[in-house]
This record gives structure tokens, C-alpha cells and sequence, in this order.
């Protein structure tokens, strides 16, 4: 078969300059050539690598589930990020907006004794409030005072940070003799099957069912069906509504906006408001869905920062924010396997990942090496 | 330019997809996997010790060995499941907060047998687990004794890492020590809230140097580093933790407490060899075992004599007569 380059080369540079899911297809895969790079440096054969990749994601119910899992949280923060980047704020606050959702979800979860229908949106609805307060605070801060959000958003994560330790250090709310705290009640727990499958007889009847006993052997939950509902919510609420018109509008140009009559600051409160609500999501269904109570934490555990990358990969756009999400989510579950499996560095992972991002964020450097002109004018 | 990138392409997709049918090869021999916990791999403390002795089975005995890192708390679960599925001899869990973690999966998974630093579940210890628990306090009494013998202003201090049951022992255990050897001294005692911080480390040691104590004793990963840059500037004594400590300041650090996390891993893989994994039992590692002492490079800055009467100390500790207190309730106790 003949290929007519020509034209198939122009089909590609169109493809990947002037649409922006090619221009992210592109860049992720120009990230993997660079991880690749860097096995065959170290030594490994790096197909061998994207295959057991590939196979630690596909290959087993229970991986799949693991990757939905690990991508649920990062497709919130991502959208509460790129939320607040359609509407002008950068919204590095997702970390400590995260672990207020999650801490407010726990000692909901574990002081309330609720029945098991109620118990569940009280958790979330509580948490989502506290961390959309929390994102808010800096949203006022801005409007207030002029404190930009970036640096009140870094504050406030550590603030979030050891106002979970304390509350932890809490008697009453601290498991004697450890550095967690109680685990939420069984009313508020939305993994599926938990209480069963821990006991004796469901131990049993899963030994005799590999197929149910390898997907339940996940804290298998709800988390990602709510994931997904947020970001067709959220991709709804920027275009289609009134609401959505005039955040966008302040992103754009808040003195545009402001000329327009948008009441600018009002919108910025809402917007920040917005953004935690959907950190706190992400935090809140960890607690219920996930872990079940919050531990003693050093440092940041990074959910967060990771939705920085997500929000950057997906564009800002709320429905790529899922794919993004699910992209990072296998990656780094994935990308851990080649440690165990053929001994090579799982930081790849992180070099394959921080490309990604990196080619997004230069896209001249793609059109660069893409442009026919540009090969054959040679150096300038 | 542009046609290699699809040639390249294709063949990737190609080739992936050809690789992703096969099998990974099969490997003779027992397998030991280890999962750190969200220290990382090279923390400069009890995870890299635990690699350190994973490494030393693999060439004693030939075991093939592999890591998996934790970042986050929500990883244990998946990272163990992962190792299940590489098909490992023995899983460690490195830290107690993988406690949980392990024994669910110990529970689900009955053939497989595990094992985990820093957690003894009594009792209940099912029969495919190993639970490995140091004594932390006997060699921070030994350093504490140290410490109370060559503080010329009577006044001490201790960095903790987390204020929690195990790091508490390394601060009862310690000041017990110091009580020990000189009943008037003074003992600043305070968490740093982190296990990272190093900035932080430097500020509290600072801090107590500044209130004109003379040795800082530290147990508090990371943060420590910063607890022994202090000492450096300030010329004065620090203590280190886990590993010995002294290269990071020669003329600073006087001894080290040290918990041979790397020993004890390298004792079950041995025993695994012999066929004689114990399997539902905790093992206790504590200066008689050998699982902990001081540093050797104590002998550098601490006088011979103090040594020898450490010694001493140690030899009573063995044999049980001095049993030295890990909580605040024993300490309380044993202060009367």
C-alpha cells in the first residue's frame, strides 16, 4: 500500500498544533518516549516495561478496579482545579481542601449515629460544605484584602494539615495506642460489601469465587460514579447556566466582567467556594469509600497537587478531567509494578508523568518539531 | 523527523501489544518482597535498613528481592496485592502502619505468608504472620545514660518525630536513662509533628540549645538531620537514631541508638531458608537479641569510662534486672 506522507504528515500537524486532544495525545506520548528513554539508559527494555504496565492495569478485574479506585480522588482535585482556572484563580489549596473534607467526613462518620440511608449524605454534604468554606476563605481573602490566592491557598494546606493532626491528638476521636482515628461507623461506609467479605463466611464463599474474591479484594465503592456525575455537573454549570457565564466571564477579564456588571468579588468567593466543595468531595468519598478514617500525616500526601497535573492534562476541561484523571490514576498504579516485576526504577513513572506535563505546558516546542517548514529552514 | 515518530509509534503499540500477551518469566528460588511505607525507599532510616537486609539475603542465600514504595496510606492495600500477585515467598510490611493492612490480607489470603516491622498483634498474630517488634527503649536508655553523664549544665533534650506509642518509647526509655545517670538534670522533650521536616528539626534543637541544653537526643527520621546540623553550627552534642549517625557530623554526634531493622529481616530470611518461618508468633528484638544497641563509633567522643559502666548497664538489662520503661506510666513508676 502506498502512503501518501504528504498529506498523512499535514493531517498530523493539524491534528496535533490546532486541536487540543491532539496536541494532549501527542504530548503524552512523546512522554512516554521519554520514559522509555530513560529505562533503556538504565539498562531495562522499556516495551517489557509499558507491557507489564499495561498488564498491571488490564489484566485482572481487581486492577481495573484498583485504577478507578486510585483515579476517583484525582479526578476531583483535577476538577476543582481546572474549575478555578476557568474562572482565573489558581487553586493550589486542593491539598488542604481535600483533607478537610476528609476530616470532617471522619468525625462525621464516627461521633453521628445515623440510619444507614442518611448517614452517607450527611457525611458527604457536611465535608463538602467545610472544604468549600475552606476554599471560600481564600476566595474572600482575595476579595477582601487583595491576599492573591496562591499564596493564601499554600497557607491554608498547612493549616488544614495540622488542624487534622490536632484533631486526631483529640481524646475521644484518637485510637488508643495509634495514629489514626476511629474508623468511621459501619452506617457511613460506602464500600461495597465490606462488613461481608470480612467475615468468616464471606471469606469462605470468596475462596470458592476467585473471579468476585480478585474484585472484592478492592475497596471496591460508588466514588467513581459520583466522580463522573460531578464532571458532567460541573461541565454543565460553566456552559450552560447563567452562573457558569459569568465565572467564566471574570476568568476571561474580571475589568471586562466588571464593566459588563458582574459583581467580580462575589464571583471570586463563589468560584474558590466551588473548587474546595470539589477538593472536599474528593476527600469526603476517600474517607467513606476508601479508608475509613484519617491518619496522622508528616507531610502532604500529594491528591491535590496531583489534580494540578490532572487539570493541566485534561486542558481545564471537566469531562477531559476524567480521562486525565484515569490516565494519571493507572500510571502511577500501574508504573509501580515494574519495581516488583523486572526490578527497574518506578520512578519512570514520575519522569514519564512530569513530561507529560512539561510537553503540555510548551506547546511551541511540539509545533517546533512537528513543522515541516521549520525542518527545512534548519537552524536560525 | 515526523515519519520516524510514526514509525516509532507504530512499532510501539506493535510490540506492547505482542509483549502484553506473554508471561513474565518465572524465577527459581524463594522470593522476598518488602512495601515501604510513605518514607520511600531511601528515608536514611528504617526502610532503607530493612532493603539494606533484604539485600544482604540476596546475596547470602541467594533470594531474589524486590520493593514497592508507598506515597500515600492508600497505596498499602494495592502495593500488597501487587506483591501477592508477583508471587513472593514472604511479604514484609515495613512500619506499624501497615498493622491493618496485613492482616486483612493475611486473613484473605491464607498461603501466603507475611510479615511486618513494627507491629506485634499478641494473640492474634494469624498463623501466615511474623510480627517483628524492637525494644527502642533499651538503647535509648543506654544513650540517655550517656547523655546524663556528660551534660556539663544539667540539661538535656529529646526530639520526638510523632507523638505516638512507639516513638514514646525511645522517650521514656531515654529519659529514664538520663535520670539514671544524673537524677538533677533538666529534660526538654518535644514532637516535631513530622517525620521530614528538617527545617523544623533545627528550629526545636536550636531552640533547646538556646535554653543551654548540651546534647539533643533525636528520634525523629528526617527531622533528626536538622536536629544534628543544629548541633554542628551551635557546637554542641546530638544523638543519633536507627543507623549510626555519626559520619553526618563526626565531631558532633556522640553515639547513636540503634535498631537493627536490617538484622531482623535478615534473621527471617534465614529462617525462612531453613524452612522454619515462624509463622504466628512476634518476635521480639531487644539488646539481648541483638536487634538494638548503641552505636559502635560511641568510643570516639564518650569516655572510655562511661562506656564501660554502659556496659554495665547493658549487661543488667540482659539478664533482666533493670527493665527499663517504654511508657509514661512505667516512667512515672520507675522515677519513684
Amino acid at each position: 500500500m502506498k502512503l501518501n506522507w504528504k498529506e498523512l504528515r499535514k493531517t498530523i500537524y493539524i491534528f496535533a498544533t490546532e486541536k487540543t486532544v491532539g496536541f494532549t495525545l501527542i504530548s503524552i506520548f512523546l512522554g512516554l518516549v521519554v520514559g522509555a528513554i530513560f529505562l533503556t539508559a538504565a539498562g531495562f527494555n522499556p516495551f517489557q516495561a509499558y507491557g507489564i504496565i499495561l498488564r498491571g492495569i488490564f489484566s485482572k478485574p481487581s486492577y481495573i478496579s484498583y485504577t478507578i479506585i486510585r483515579a476517583t480522588p484525582l479526578i476531583l482535585t483535577g476538577l476543582s482545579i481546572a474549575f478555578a482556572f476557568k474562572t482565573g484563580l489558581f487553586n493550589i489549596g486542593a491539598e488542604g481542601q481535600f483533607i478537610i473534607g476528609s476530616v470532617v467526613a471522619t468525625a462525621t462518620g464516627y461521633f453521628l449515629h445515623l440510619p444507614l440511608l442518611i448517614h452517607i449524605p450527611v457525611v458527604i454534604i457536611s465535608a463538602v460544605l467545610a472544604a468549600g468554606i475552606w476554599g471560600g476563605l481564600a476566595g474572600y481573602f482575595k476579595a477582601k484584602f487583595g491576599v492573591h490566592e496562591v499564596i493564601s491557598t499554600i497557607m491554608l494546606n498547612w493549616v488544614a494539615l495540622y488542624f487534622q493532626n490536632f484533631l486526631i491528638y483529640t481524646e475521644g476521636f484518637q485510637k488508643p495506642g495509634g495514629e489514626t482515628s476511629y474508623s468511621i461507623q459501619p452506617t457511613a461506609n460506602m464500600m461495597i460489601l465490606k462488613t461481608w467479605k470480612q467475615s468468616a463466611a464471606g471469606r469462605e464463599w470468596l475462596l470458592q469465587h476467585p473471579f468476585w474474591k480478585d474484585l472484592l479484594r478492592t475497596p471496591a465503592n460508588w466514588g467513581f460514579i459520583i466522580a463522573i456525575i460531578m464532571a458532567v455537573l460541573v461541565w454543565f454549570v460553566l456552559n450552560k447556566t447563567a452562573l457558569g457565564y459569568r465565572l467564566r466571564a471574570v476568568g476571561f477579564n474580571r475589568f471586562a466582567a466588571e464593566y459588563g456588571g458582574i459583581n467580580v468579588n462575589k464571583n471570586m468567593i463563589i468560584s474558590m467556594f466551588i473548587a474546595g466543595a470539589l477538593a472536599g468531595l474528593a476527600g469526603a468519598l476517600q474517607v467513606v469509600g476508601v479508608s475509613h478514617k484519617v491518619t496522622l500525616i508528616a507531610a502532604m500526601e500529594g491528591y491535590g497537587f496531583d489534580g494540578i497535573a490532572v487539570a493541566l492534562i485534561a486542558n481545564s476541561n471537566a469531562l477531559g478531567c476524567i480521562l486525565a484523571g484515569l490516565l494519571f490514576g493507572a500510571l502511577k498504579y500501574g508504573g509501580a509494578k515494574i519495581q516488583p516485576f523486572m526490578q527497574a526504577p518506578s520512578e519512570v513513572v514520575s519522569i514519564v508523568i512530569g513530561s507529560i506535563v512539561f510537553f503540555i505546558s510548551i506547546p511551541r516546542l511540539i509545533k517546533l518539531i512537528l513543522s515541516r517548514k521549520n525542518k527545512k529552514g534548519g537552524t536560525k | 523527523m515526523l515519519k520516524r515518530i510514526i514509525t516509532i509509534f507504530v512499532l510501539a503499540l506493535f510490540v506492547m501489544s505482542v509483549v502484553s500477551c506473554g508471561q513474565a518469566k518465572k524465577e527459581s528460588g524463594l522470593k522476598i518482597a518488602m512495601v515501604t511505607d510513605v518514607g520511600g525507599i531511601n528515608d536514611q532510616s528504617f526502610n532503607q535498613s530493612a532493603w539494606e537486609g533484604l539485600k544482604k539475603s540476596e546475596e547470602d542465600f541467594g533470594i531474589a528481592v524486590s520493593y514497592l514504595e508507598s506515597t500515600q496510606d492508600a497505596d498499602y492495600a494495592p502495593n500488597m496485592e501487587t506483591l501477592l500477585d508477583a508471587g513472593n515467598d514472604v511479604i514484609w510490611g515495613i512500619g506499624f502502619k501497615m498493622g491493618d493492612t496485613i492482616k486483612e490480607k493475611a486473613l484473605a489470603n491464607p498461603d501466603q505468608k507475611y510479615a511486618i516491622i513494627d507491629y506485634a498483634y499478641g494473640d492474634e498474630t494469624p498463623v501466615n504472620v511474623v510480627g517483628v517488634v524492637f525494644k527502642e527503649q533499651e538503647p535509648s536508655f543506654l544513650v540517655g545514660y550517656i547523655a546524663g553523664k556528660m551534660t556539663k549544665t544539667n540539661k538535656v533534650g529529646f526530639v520526638g518525630g510523632m507523638k505516638f506509642p512507639l516513638i514514646e518509647k525511645f522517650e521514656y526509655g531515654f529519659k529514664a536513662g538520663v535520670k539514671l545517670a544524673n537524677p538533677d538534670a533538666e529534660i526538654f522533650a518535644q514532637y516535631a509533628d513530622s517525620f521530614t521536616d528538617a527545617a523544623k528539626g533545627k528550629a526545636i534543637a536550636n531552640q533547646m540549645y538556646g535554653k543551654d541544653a548540651d546534647i539533643v537526643y533525636h528520634a525523629a527520621g528526617g527531622v533528626g538531620d536538622g536536629v544534628i546540623e543544629a548541633a554542628k553550627e551551635q557546637d554542641k552534642y546530638a544523638i543519633g537514631v536507627d543507623r549510626d549517625q555519626n559520619s553526618l557530623a563526626p565531631e558532633h554526634v556522640i553515639t547513636s541508638a540503634m535498631k537493627r531493622v536490617d538484622n531482623a529481616i535478615y534473621n527471617v530470611a534465614d529462617l525462612l531458608v531453613k524452612d522454619e518461618f515462624p509463622g504466628g508468633t512476634t518476635v521480639v528484638y531487644g539488646l539481648k537479641e541483638g536487634g538494638v544497641g548503641i552505636a559502635p563509633t560511641s568510643d570516639k567522643l564518650v569516655p572510655a569510662e562511661i562506656l564501660e559502666e554502659v556496659e554495665e548497664l547493658k549487661a543488667k538489662i540482659i539478664s533482666g534486672e533493670i527493665v527499663v520503661p517504654s511508657t509514661p506510666d512505667a516512667y512515672t513508676e520507675w522515677i519513684k
